[in-house]
């Protein structure tokens, strides 16, 4: 059998809007028997860690990095009318009455079509993170050049 | 037009419809008809190309008070 197309996404943003969009066009690309890979980077790794627990990283401006800054699918701010979790909360009624699945759901289907996720390593190691703040589904921990290997053979390739 | 299976995905927006066809797809055997139901207006483009990049078939698409049913033919 030939080899499927390939297809890249590389989720930097870390509003749950963006990420919507970036889970809706994975799917797009894998229910259509492409192999999709998602690089998340930068405020896109807070899709990727744990929703529960605390996430514990040494030195001041880390601590408090992370403090202000600790994701977790369920906790993605809207990137345009958030106020607060209003928005967020309002947006996601919305979403409800469609039948519209939140973030945590879409990742579960893409997953379940074979979606790959990729987490990159330089935010982690600046952010002060470590691999056990994660989620079990992160497929692996990698750099640009795992990107561009994958990147340069895909027909899409797309920023978020 | 007869379908082996049909799938109810009224109320449901992209990318669900294609989601739950694509699933339902893997259980069905080459040659056998998916009547898929939608009422999002979008499934008229996006059912067509799908099959397309698929390599599935989309047979014809009937619509009837705001609700299109749309019928795939697995492929081989």
């Amino acid at each position: 059998m030939a080899e499927n197309e390939k297809m890249t996404i590389i989720v930097f943003s870390g509003e749950m809007d963006r990420v919507l969009a970036a889970f809706n066009l994975a799917i797009g690309g894998a229910t259509a028997g492409m192999d999709v890979t998602m690089f998340f980077t930068f405020w896109g790794l807070n899709v990727l860690k744990k929703n529960e627990g605390s996430i514990k990283s040494k030195g001041i401006m880390r601590k408090m990095l992370n403090m202000m800054n600790r994701g977790g699918a369920k906790r993605l701010p809207l990137s345009k009318f958030h106020m607060m979790g209003m928005g967020k909360w309002m947006m996601q009624k919305l979403m409800k009455d469609i039948n519209f699945p939140p973030v945590e759901e879409l990742m579960a289907t893409a997953k379940e079509f074979g979606v790959k996720f990729v987490a990159c390593t330089t935010t982690i190691g600046m952010m002060g993170l470590s691999k056990s703040d994660f989620i079990p589904e992160v497929d692996s921990f990698a750099g640009v050049a795992t990107y561009m290997a994958i990147a340069k053979e895909s027909k899409v390739n797309l920023f978020i | 037009m007869k379908a082996d299976e049909t799938l109810d995905c009224v109320g449901l927006y992209c990318p669900m419809p294609i989601v739950h066809t694509a699933r339902k797809m893997k259980e069905l055997k080459s040659g056998q008809v998916l009547e898929i139901l939608s009422d999002d207006e979008g499934i008229k483009e996006d059912m067509p190309n799908w099959c397309k990049t698929t390599g599935n078939e989309c047979v014809k698409i009937d619509q009837d008070k705001g609700i299109y049913r749309v019928f795939v033919k697995k492929s081989g």
